[in-house]
């Protein structure tokens, strides 16, 4: 079984904070990680390739420093990592995204299935997945939550949906994307971690994919960000003063004042 | 301190520190009130090659020693010194393999203690405890095999390990040079479990008899030579103990942990208690100490890695003085947390339950003074 | 495709404070932009001095003018249909009067009929009808060759689904195919009048900072909408959609995603997106036991219990009842938050709350910025103080009852 796997780093964006004099996000200190939804793609991918052997690979696009997160996924027990960089690759949209990792996919060659985090927790569009499966013609399925069967020809998963699940079976190669309930991510181990160290990551640009110009980075991107805001917050915070006894009669009073219901 | 910890120790120390955050601390007061023995983490310090750590690379293992054992025993003794013996014990029942087995019997049991296979070490009985050579377990000699009758008791990790190292008298009149040390595996006819105690502390640690009745144990399994028994149990625990100064000293820097944080929460008479100068000076104390016994711990155990031979006293110095301390710390944090301190909602009344077999088990801390003494006038 | 700062920079360094990569240095007076450039564009908005370009070649010969109308893709289940789906009608009107366009919906199914007659009594021009038994269940190979089919025998401008399990995997799918632009999960929609374009607006970086995108040389300009922010409209009476049947064939599709069984789980009967008073424990409640205060507090308030991220991640309550980016959003009337820092993530899902109580011990807690009351003390404290008062009749509940 040849599984990609493609992650993302993202800032830890439970560390962000917004600096309410300049509006923008105070960036220094903010640890880079890979998307927690897709520590749980590599797990996944691990345990299969436990289950049926084979191989694991982690792609990812992004500037050089990407390369940490990738021997972070070493570390955990991955075969292969690949870094997809290139100033050509920047500016990029779901879609240019999407075709790019899938043309990069096409290159590893004979893969059987893809796994994808559910989303990146810095964009939070899901997209980026069922775009590759569209990009690589194969099938794919969303938000699972559980691999209940998986062989040489075909797949079989639980697929998180409001208010239940679906069970859906797909041909391989197919493509999924993970929540965080599919598993329990492992720790990375002394020894993928001492060969995290001296493993050379490589790296393709644009000129090692058999890729159409036009289809990647900004250029291949429909979408813009025309202007970015910080939400506004409200400042008119009354806050009550005294002991818990006090505070619950001040509260109640207010509240009463109002009228509030 | 710095301690000039190579890439491998920091990975080491780094990763049991990460385990024991994010997968033993929200499991500690479960294990410490079911006693359960704590498979799950097992599974992951496996997973993560720390029961490698001590282990030669010939037999899969990361290469390291005593030094290594002990930084993992510390780190994860830090948040549970009950889970981190399930490590440190098999550290322990592997020692003599890995001292005195022939090549085939480290290939066939160290590569899978690499792997994260529980052993257990069975000196210990009931009216041997640290009178040693007063054992009654006998092993006769049956053509190939011994037979091995007897009880032994408190055997850390018992029932729980696959693979034991029993000491066990072949020969009687020869006193203590008459004993002999075997491989038993789990499963060998005629051995079988007894008890399992019911402990003040490490209670995630599982304590239990083993029975041997007419156990046949085949000719191959003898570690060293027959009558070296009492040599191998010897010359293990000399080596062994830096881990139970480790793991104090991990019981002890974690009893300061809490007792930082604490101390900056609990506020009396209108501030933190942090503020205090009574507290202040008895944190100081606890650090000072803590450092001085884990300084003292390194020292021995890398004193052990580096080959030399004359290291009893040594050994006993660092698993008695870290054993002490770290019974003073706890008590003096009980102190700090005061009434909080005595109840079981916060950690550190265990860590002072836990303290205590520091001082008491793998030779009492009187042991270790008898042998302390005894090797001051040798030159 | 290029990023490049003029002689005309000054050297102000208000685009270093902007980036959200950290992808501008100063060198000798100048911003110098770094390889980790996204070209998000922020810098280029802040500049004073316009000294800051962003080229794009558009390698796009479509013509643009022969998209029109705006839809909204129908998603049901079971014959049901999706609650997002009327929201989505809501706001489609809205533009499609900015737009003088006209407003059609696109309803795939089985035995559907009798809801393409209900979605017609809402303000909508059209309701195309894809009524086939291979619609029955979602397929995401199916459903994507139907829309995309539709897409390209009808050509509308701007396709709206509901970012949801079925919307949030379908979209991405059709717009790759049509190769077209997707914005996931936006909040608020709007149009350029001037340029007739959409503006598709969502929260970026955990809800940090909310970012504005378009679609200006694609089509048809797709977005997925949050469930929950827009309005529903009412039923007209006097007026009825037109419905046209499309009669789908399904032609040489190897369908390779086969639907085993659908599961409905009986949730626990938390729908705190239609509380009117939610309380709701972060961090600071402690433990899974002490979270039954808070259920007590929101049993006698007639409210739901939420929670925010670190209290599902500890296990104290199940992911139903969690709040925030990665949760619900809510609106209530009242949300009582205790012992939760507030953090962006959690902020998004609930400032939208008439009133916001803060229980927190920590005064710095940002909550409270965001709060109309504040309470600065031990939770274990206040409520239970909070519930006997309550529970005595002092006070807002019998305002409560006096006016429900």
């Amino acid at each position: 079984m040849n599984i990609v796997v493609c992650i993302k780093q993202v800032p830890d964006t439970t560390d962000v904070k917004i600096d309410r004099n300049t509006n923008t996000l105070i960036r220094s200190g903010v640890k880079s990680i890979i998307n927690p939804y897709d520590t749980h793609a590599i797990e996944l991918g691990l345990q299969i390739r436990e289950k049926l052997g084979g191989k694991v690979v982690v792609i990812s696009m992004g500037p050089p420093q990407v390369i940490d997160s990738l021997k972070e996924a070493v570390s955990m027990g991955v075969d292969d990592v690949i870094l997809l960089s290139d100033r050509a690759f920047a500016g990029a949209d779901t879609l240019a995204t999407s075709y790019t990792l899938a043309e990069a996919i096409k290159s590893i060659g004979n893969v059987d299935l893809v796994i994808c985090g559910k989303q990146a927790i810095d964009g939070d569009t899901a997209q980026v997945g069922p775009g590759i499966a569209e990009h690589l013609n194969t099938p794919h399925t969303t938000y699972v939550n559980e691999l209940c069967n998986i062989n040489s020809a075909n797949i079989t998963v639980k697929r998180m949906i409001e208010g239940g699940y679906e069970k859906v079976e797909m041909d391989l190669p197919a493509l999924i994307t993970v929540v965080k309930e599919v598993n329990e991510v492992r720790f990375p181990s002394i020894r993928g971690i001492l060969r995290s160290r001296e493993i050379d990551v490589p790296i393709w640009t644009s000129k090692d994919l058999n890729i159409d110009f036009t289809k990647i980075g900004l250029d291949g991107s429909p979408t813009q960000v025309v202007s970015v805001s910080t939400p506004q917050i409200n400042t008119q915070t009354e806050i009550f003063t005294g002991n818990a006894k006090e505070q619950v009669h001040k509260l109640l009073e207010a509240l009463n004042e109002q009228k509030i219901f | 301190m710095d301690y000039f910890l190579t890439e491998k120790q920091q990975i080491i120390r780094d990763l049991c520190h990460r385990i024991s955050q994010e997968k033993i601390k929200p499991v500690v007061q479960e294990y410490d009130e079911s006693g359960e023995f704590p498979w799950e983490i097992m599974d992951i310090l496996a997973k993560s090659d720390i029961f490698r750590v001590f282990i030669p690379e010939k037999y899969d293992g990361l290469g390291g020693g005593i030094f290594e054992m002990s930084l993992a025993t510390e780190e994860l003794s830090r948040v549970c010194s009950g889970i981190a013996l399930g490590f440190a014990a098999t550290g322990l029942g592997s020692m003599p393999i890995l001292l005195f087995g022939n090549e085939s019997q480290k290939q066939k049991y160290m590569t899978k203690v690499a792997d994260g296979t529980i052993a257990a070490f069975a000196l210990t009985e009931a009216e041997a405890g640290s009178d040693a050579s007063n054992m009654k377990t006998t092993a006769e000699k049956d053509g190939d095999y011994y037979v091995l009758n007897g009880v032994k008791q408190w055997i850390t990790n018992g029932g729980v390990a696959d693979i034991y190292t029993v000491i066990a008298m072949t020969d009687k009149n020869k006193g203590s040079r008459g004993a002999t040390a075997f491989i038993v595996e789990k499963g060998t006819p005629g051995f079988s479990f007894g008890v399992k105690e019911n402990k003040m502390g490490i209670r995630a640690s599982t304590t239990m008899e083993l029975i041997f009745e007419n156990c046949r144990i085949h000719k191959d399994q003898v570690l060293a030579r027959p009558g070296m028994g009492y040599i191998v149990a010897l010359k293990t625990l000399d080596r062994t103990r830096p881990g139970v100064g480790a793991q104090a000293v991990g019981i002890a820097q974690g009893a300061i942990d809490v007792c930082l944080k604490y101390s900056r929460e609990r506020e009396q008479f209108g501030q933190p208690i942090s503020n205090f100068q009574a507290i202040r000076h008895m944190l100081a104390d606890m650090s000072m100490q803590t450092e001085a016994a884990r300084a003292l711990v390194y020292a021995a155990a890398r004193m052990i890695d580096s080959g030399a031979k004359d290291i009893s006293k040594e050994s006993a110095m660092c698993k008695c003085f870290a054993g002490d301390v770290a019974m003073k710390v706890t008590t003096d944090a009980v102190q700090i947390f005061g009434g909080y301190g005595y109840m079981k909602d916060y950690p550190v009344e265990k860590m002072m339950r836990d303290a205590k077999i520091t001082q008491i088990y793998e030779g009492t801390n009187q042991i270790q003074r008898d042998v302390i003494a005894s090797n001051l006038w040798k030159k | 495709m290029s990023i490049r700062v003029t002689d005309s920079c000054i050297g102000c360094e208000l685009c270093i404070n902007k980036c959200p990569f950290d992808a501008i240095k100063m060198e000798s007076g100048k911003a110098i932009i770094l390889e980790n450039c996204t070209l998000c564009g922020a810098c280029v908005e802040v500049c004073p001095v316009n000294s800051i370009e962003i080229n794009k070649s558009i390698n796009n010969d479509i013509n643009l003018d022969e998209y029109k109308n705006i839809w909204v893709f129908a998603e049901q289940r079971d014959g049901e249909i999706n609650q997002v789906v009327y929201e989505l009608i809501g706001e489609g009107i809205k533009l499609s009067q900015k737009l003088n366009e006209e407003l059609c919906v696109v309803l795939i199914g089985s035995d559907v009929k009798h809801k393409a007659e209900e979605l017609a009594q809402y303000d909508v021009e059209k309701v195309y009808l894809l009524d086939n038994e291979k619609f029955k269940n979602y397929n995401d190979e199916i459903y994507t060759t139907a829309m995309t089919e539709m897409i390209e025998k009808h050509k509308p401008s701007i396709i709206l689904l509901g970012a949801t399990a079925m919307g949030r995997s379908l979209g991405p799918r059709v717009s790759a195919r049509v190769e077209t632009g997707l914005t996931a999960d936006c909040t608020e929609l709007d149009i350029d009048v001037e340029k007739r374009i959409l503006l598709q607006t969502r929260p970026a970086f955990g809800g940090n900072i909310m970012a504005t995108i378009v679609c200006e040389n694609h089509r048809p300009q797709m977005a997925t909408v949050r469930p929950g922010v827009m309005q529903s409209p009412s039923k007209l009476s006097h007026r009825k959609g037109k419905i046209i049947i499309e009669d789908f064939v399904i032609n040489n599709l190897e369908i390779k995603t086969r639907l085993i069984e659908i599961v409905k789980e009986i949730e626990d009967k938390v729908k705190i997106e239609e509380a009117e008073i939610i309380v709701s424990g972060g961090r600071g409640v402690g433990s899974g036991e002490e979270f039954s205060m808070l259920k007590e507090l929101a049993h006698v308030l007639g409210g739901a219990v939420g929670a925010s991220r670190a209290a599902v991640d500890s296990g104290w309550i199940s992911y139903n009842h969690q709040v925030g980016q990665t949760g619900k959003t809510v609106s209530p009337k009242i949300y009582i938050a205790c012992g939760i820092s507030g953090a962006i993530q959690h902020l998004v899902g609930m400032k939208s709350s008439d009133i916001i109580i803060a229980i927190n011990k920590d005064s710095n807690a940002p909550i409270f910025n965001y709060s109309t009351y504040g309470l600065v003390g031990d939770l274990h404290e206040i409520i239970p103080m909070l519930i006997k008062e309550l529970k005595q009749g002092k006070s807002f509940p019998e305002a409560a009852t006096a006016v429900d």
